[in-house]
């Protein structure tokens, strides 16, 4: 039985205190490779707002802009109205079976590169080298007493990092309206107070997220590593510290040359892995949240490997499937059986299938809209020559960038159509409206049709584009007559 | 009374109370708690201050700021008087009879109109504008003063037979039956005239008495047809419409004890802009005329054109 003394102990503590990460610089072929994906994301990141791509005259020429104001959702060719919204929906779904594929095909990929935490933090981590030098420079600064150069220096760097939290938060909100003309506003203090404010809450996130909380955000705030739990299986790459090659571990190797009945792994417990580790984690301790699968540590044992004249990839990228052969002393799978299995083949058709049941739908998709809604006060109106008149308030849409004519006809009822700009007396089977490039026009219909025995007719509008393309849409309604 | 000890696990000191031997802690209030909870009376403290406050007899303290909620609201009108001030003052200065020349404008009229026939006209016109009986229903063509802008917009100004407003629409109707000028068999050979010429009833012997009874009583204001006269707001008894109801019951009533329906006038009570803009509402409920000068104008295009036809 615990007693209450052994419950609340005096210094029970809730949460662990943050232990500081010092990543070490290292290069290698994963370092570069994550140079090439920050260049090409920050890239994609800061350019993409600038892309011009011509609509002709009715329609912004940014290639990527959600425009909120006037609810289009513009992509190169691709333009989306609010009621087409589940198309970005169908991206969202996209983009989860891709996390998920990659995930079940090379394992934490997405977190090790391509993730915006890992690639602001890495660019975050790269500015506090060059203005606190490496690893060991830093941990001196860290625990030297504040003095004017420790002030100098995390000055100096917290203004770098707020300049870059900044361009962040400034880059995005091109997304939003148009590039060249919110740019201008914004440094001449014209723009929109959304935008300042924007940029203000961007760069806090930014500041506090990529130079103060790192590897925190990915460890506690992310629901990500706790899902790709579940999506990961012995077929998946993680960065794996090859044990049945390292242990047991020798400092240094000069023992081991001594005695040669003494058996040595390859590992001379450097801590080189740990050093260069972004998120501060042993990776000889095994597969764990913390691990983002970057591949520096890769890097870094490689590196101590060539010094030492062994084998290189002590630590490299292996699934768990493998490593049990390699214990068992088996060949390892061939990539492409690993890569080609039914879960990410699975994946991949989900995926794919999504994608071009969107790319068809978007394709076949209607430009013309139509949108009858029957005055229901009053229901009708009996006319002076004993026929009744039902109003309808009527939208179409165009979708097109340009003007258009359309007319709107009725079937189901003999009667006349007339609106706001007609009259009864010219009134004739349809009404002609012109419906302005990507808008919804609203028109008021009065129809008029004999009385007759019943209370109510089905009816049909159809609108009916008058150019080249012919398009027809149709919306179904009712006509109203008093009761018998 | 109670025996208060301090808790060996948590070096807090008890209440006193228990329970079965369930002791209660008393745990000092966390410090932000405190800190929230003294910043909340200084804060109402100044609150009091600044803002009216405290009951007295007959109102609440001032406030330095002499904040009221009718001057934010009357500040609130003003503003929003101010941003509508350039539709107003085109409306003020455009006549009415010009204002389908200028789409925008009607439409800003009709949409101002709607509201404020929500707050005027529903009281008997209904929220639909559709009428009841003895209440004209405004979305039809059939009208009893007329139906142009312009003449909407007179009869809005000066009412339905109100005293005491020189243009106000006036006319009376003669109760041919409580006055005697009718005996009721006469009355009933009118009413089956008013209902042959309605397409109501078929010829018969009644009806054809009535017809000389009508021509001598009635055709004066309804018109030798029965077709109604505007001028004195004599309705038009041949068409579909019946502002009281067309069955016989109903007429007989009618032509025995007269109607006199009114309606008030509106200026004066209303400003002229939401007059004009309560004429062109009703004006676009659908049963809206042109005015006479378009009316011509449209004549004289069609006569121009029949003209260009002419080889």
């Amino acid at each position: 039985m615990a007693s209450p003394d052994d419950l609340t102990g005096p210094r029970q503590r809730f949460f662990e205190a943050r232990r500081k990460v010092f990543p070490k610089k290292i290069d290698g072929t994963f370092r570069r490779l994550k140079w090439a994906v920050m260049a090409a994301t920050l890239t994609i990141y800061y350019v993409t707002p600038w892309l011009r791509w011509d609509r002709g005259p009715y329609a912004p020429d940014q290639a990527v802009l959600l425009d909120l104001a006037h609810r289009r959702f513009y992509m190169f060719s691709i333009e989306i109205w609010p009621h087409e919204f589940y198309y970005v929906a169908g991206l969202l779904i996209m983009a989860a079976i891709g996390l998920f594929l990659v995930t079940s095909a090379v394992g934490r990929a997405w977190c090790g590169y391509a993730c915006p935490q890992t690639v602001w933090t890495d660019l975050f981590v790269h500015v506090e080298r060059l203005i606190e030098g490496d690893r060991n420079a830093q941990i001196k600064l860290d625990r030297s007493a504040w003095n004017v150069e420790k002030l100098a220096k995390r000055g100096t760097k917290f203004a770098l990092w707020l300049a870059i939290a900044m361009a962040t938060g400034g880059a995005w909100i091109f997304y939003f309206a148009d590039a060249p003309t919110l740019a201008h506003q914004l440094f001449n203090g014209t723009a929109p107070f959304i935008a300042y404010g924007t940029i203000g809450v961007l760069t806090f996130t930014t500041f506090t997220l990529g130079g103060l909380m790192r590897e925190q955000v990915c460890i506690y705030m992310c629901p990500w590593p706790r899902i790709q739990s579940a999506m990961m299986d012995e077929n998946s790459l993680a960065v794996t510290y090859k044990f049945w090659r390292g242990e047991p571990r020798t400092h240094g190797t000069k023992r081991a040359h001594e005695d040669p009945a003494v058996k040595v792994g390859d590992c001379i417990d450097c801590n080189a892995c740990v050093a260069v580790c972004p998120t501060g984690i042993d990776i000889r301790e095994g597969s764990q949240i913390g691990c983002i699968t970057c591949g520096l540590c890769i890097d870094a044992c490689d590196q101590i490997m060539e010094r030492i004249g062994r084998e290189p990839r002590l630590i490299g990228y292996t699934t768990e499937a493998d490593a049990e052969r390699a214990v068992a002393g088996q060949p390892t799978l061939s990539p492409l059986k690993r890569l080609f299995r039914p879960r990410t083949i699975i994946y991949f058709l989900v995926w794919a299938g999504i994608g071009l049941g969107m790319l068809f739908a978007v394709g076949a998709r209607q430009h013309l809209g139509i949108s009858v809604v029957q005055n229901r006060n009053p229901l009708w109106v009996r006319l002076s020559d004993g026929s009744i008149r039902n109003t309808y308030m009527v939208k179409v849409r165009n979708m097109e960038a340009r003007p258009r004519q359309v007319r709107i006809a009725i079937d189901g009822v003999p009667g006349v159509m007339w609106n706001e700009n007609g009259s009864r007396e010219a009134a004739g089977r349809s009404v002609t409206i012109t419906v302005p490039a990507d808008k919804v026009a609203e028109t008021q219909l009065f129809v008029a049709a004999p009385a007759a025995d019943t209370d109510r007719d089905d009816v049909v509008f159809t609108a009916h584009a008058l150019d080249g393309q012919g398009e027809t849409a149709s919306d179904d309604s009712f006509f109203e007559r008093p009761e018998k | 009374m109670a025996d208060k000890r301090v808790d060996k696990a948590t070096g807090t000191q008890t209440v006193g109370h228990e329970w079965d031997g369930i002791e209660e802690l008393d745990t000092p209030m966390p410090r932000w708690w405190l800190i929230i909870f003294y910043a909340t009376i200084v804060f109402a403290i100044g609150y009091s201050i600044m803002y009216p406050a405290w009951p007295m007899l007959n109102r609440a303290t001032a406030g330095v700021l002499g904040w009221t909620s009718h001057k934010q609201l009357r500040q609130e009108m003003a503003a929003a008087d101010k941003k509508r001030a350039p539709i107003i003052n085109a409306l003020a200065t455009t006549p009415i009879e010009n204002l389908p020349a200028n789409p925008k404008l009607l439409h800003a009229a009709e949409i101002g109109g709607r509201s404020a026939f929500k707050v005027h006209c529903v009281q008997c016109h209904g929220s639909g504008a559709a009428g009841g009986k003895g209440y004209p229903n405004l979305n039809d063509d059939d009208w009893l003063w007329g139906g142009d802008l312009a003449t909407i917009q007179q009869t809005l100004q000066h009412g339905i037979r109100q005293p005491g407003d020189d243009q106000t629409r006036m006319s009376q109707m003669p109760a041919f039956g409580r006055d005697q000028l009718l005996t009721p068999d006469e009355i009933q050979d009118v009413v089956s005239y008013v209902r042959y010429i309605s397409h109501q009833e078929p010829a018969s012997v009644s009806a054809r008495r009535g017809a000389t009874l009508f021509a001598n009583n009635c055709a004066v204001c309804h018109g030798p047809d029965g077709k109604g006269d505007r001028k004195v707001g004599a309705p038009n008894l041949t068409d579909a419409i019946w502002l009281y109801g067309g069955d016989r019951g109903t007429i007989t009533q009618t032509v025995t004890n007269a109607r006199y329906g009114i309606m008030p006038a509106w200026h004066g009570r209303l400003d002229p802009v939401t007059i004009k803009m309560l004429a062109a509402y009703v004006h676009s409920l659908g049963g809206g005329e042109a005015s006479p000068a378009q009316q011509q104008l449209a004549e004289t295009n069609v006569s121009a054109e029949k003209a260009d036809g002419q080889p």
